[in-house]
């Protein structure tokens, strides 16, 4: 018979704000949690990964929680780092390599924030291809901006459908009590929020937060005696575009979804009409109505139309991004293990907007400028 | 506090083998672009081979003309080397010979850019060494 790899354990740490805590105590809360969500410790846990902005980042975050694992992973695919490490991980468990791989997210990149605030040094001018995009004055924003614009331009979509995306987030975060922000908004407050970098607005904007989460792959066998109904991991994928240069971007409107989302769901065996909630990146409202084009809920162009009339919210067609998602519960700057462990608590009944008999969840990842994606279709069985 | 810091100069490229020669034309007031020897494919960027035929490239010197693909209006950015220039229009170009490139939109009010309006390139210097290439609204 031929090993499987499960998700067994799930946790956030807390957030969205952690002044008294360090990076690292973030990776340690959300492991430990994530092992007694489990019912293991950190003696069964043989391997390792997690993502991070330093070289021999996961070998640090070894040290620090006295691991000596023999799988070690730290691919940084920016906010989708998290569902490939969860993807490398089912792979090294299904050859045998080991058993139980932990894999974790820490950042305090709001109260760091505060911290340096005022006292930015002289920084190393861009080279090498850098340099062709970063001497305009763009920001992170400016950047999902080009994007929404030419959306719009291509296809008609109106800035009131965005603002659907927000309103829906919003929604959900209300009714989870660790969300940033739970007090409902409308259409009209997204557009007359602050213009940041036309045509988006602060509202379609995500938060920043301190925060982190963990979760824990084993063997479907080793799973058999733990506490948690075990989530299979169906399918898996993931693909790029770019890196940070967005000139360097085929289509502006088509992200690596359009590439991850299909392998996945070939790989699982199934298709968009079978997922019950998604768990999508959304570091803006455009990065939402891209990948529903790209990972084909519906066609590209006409993500403008799918949001509307609250189909992301629970109880509409595609309940999405359930805890509140990074534009209202937390966004700590790689958001991607958020979208994990939410995926897992719906497949398991644990939701704060629990979406009535979820049997099949993705989790959908989108890193750097729009540059890359990967994609996790999760279930409650093998179909 | 960071309020009434002075503004910094714009930022300068980095030199490397790879695109001097490209910032140094800038400075010249001449735009480059790469262009394939087999198949006379155009990138930008630079790099060793074409992308799309993987044969040998060398420069040559753009038109100058293109079309807006998309671009934004930047409204918040605390860099002091563009704060005080609020709002100004950062640009994806289409250049004629078909890569694009990211830029400012100059020599019009932000909210007259338009996507698909032609643009031709200028020239503005940041330092005595740099000068780089900047659209503005086709004559």
């Amino acid at each position: 018979m031929s090993r499987r790899a499960v998700i067994v354990g799930v946790a956030t740490s807390d957030y969205p704000n952690l002044p008294d805590f360090s990076e690292h105590q973030v990776h340690a809360q959300a492991a430990e949690r994530a092992l007694a969500d489990a019912g293991l410790d950190f003696g069964d846990v043989d391997g390792f990964a997690t993502a991070g902005f330093f070289p021999m980042y996961a070998v640090g975050v070894c040290e620090y929680l006295g691991l000596r694992p023999h799988h070690v992973d730290e691919t940084n695919f920016g906010g989708a780092s998290f569902e490939v490490l969860v993807e490398h991980a089912a792979s090294a468990i299904e050859a045998g390599v080991c058993e139980t791989v932990l894999v974790t997210y820490g950042s305090v990149q709001l109260s760091a924030m505060g911290r340096r605030l005022g006292t930015g040094g002289p920084s190393a001018p861009p080279s090498g291809p850098a340099a062709f995009d970063a001497l305009w004055g763009n920001t992170l924003v400016g950047n999902y901006a080009l994007a929404a614009r030419r959306h719009m331009h291509e296809f008609g979509t109106a800035s009131e459908q965005l603002a659907e995306i927000a309103v829906a987030m919003r929604a959900h975060a209300a009714n989870n009590p660790m969300a940033q922000y739970r007090d409902p908004i409308s259409v009209e407050d997204v557009l007359e929020s602050r213009m940041i970098a036309d045509p988006l607005h602060m509202l379609d904007c995500c938060v920043i937060s301190d925060g982190g989460g963990a979760c824990v792959v084993t063997t479907e066998e080793r799973a058999r005696d733990l506490q948690r109904p075990a989530v299979y991991l169906l399918g898996a994928a993931h693909a790029l575009t770019h890196h940070m240069n967005v000139s360097q971007m085929p289509d502006l409107t088509v992200t690596a979804a359009a590439q991850s989302g299909p392998l996945a769901f070939r790989r699982a065996g199934l298709s968009p009409s079978d997922v019950d909630t998604l768990q999508v990146y959304d570091s803006f409202t455009i990065t939402v109505l891209l990948s529903l084009e790209d990972l084909g809920f519906c066609a590209k162009g006409e993500g403008g139309a799918f949001v509307e009339a609250g189909r992301l919210q629970v109880g509409g067609g595609l309940p999405t991004n359930t805890d509140g998602g990074g534009l209202s519960a937390c966004h700590p700057g790689m958001r991607g293990m958020f979208l994990i462990v939410e995926a897992v608590r719906q497949l398991r009944g644990q939701s704060v907007n629990q979406v009535d008999g979820a049997r099949v969840a993705v989790a959908h990842g989108t890193g750097g400028m729009l540059s890359t994606g990967a994609t996790l279709i999760l279930g409650t069985e093998v179909p | 506090m960071s309020e009434q810091r002075p503004p910094k100069p714009r930022p300068a490229p980095g030199m490397d083998p790879e695109t001097e020669p490209y910032w140094k034309a800038t400075h010249d007031g001449r735009l480059l672009v790469q262009r394939c020897l087999p198949n006379g494919h155009h990138q930008l960027y630079p790099r060793w081979r074409c992308l799309r035929c993987r044969g040998e490239v060398g420069w040559v010197e753009a038109s100058g003309r293109g079309t807006v693909y998309s671009f934004t209006i930047i409204r918040q950015n605390f860099s002091r080397s563009f704060k005080h220039l609020i709002p100004y229009v950062v640009a994806l170009v289409e250049l004629e010979e078909g890569p694009r490139l990211m830029t400012n939109i100059v020599g019009c009010p932000p909210e007259d850019v338009i996507v698909g309006m032609p643009v031709q390139v200028t020239f503005e210097p940041v330092s005595d060494e740099v000068s780089l290439a900047l659209f503005q609204p086709a004559q």
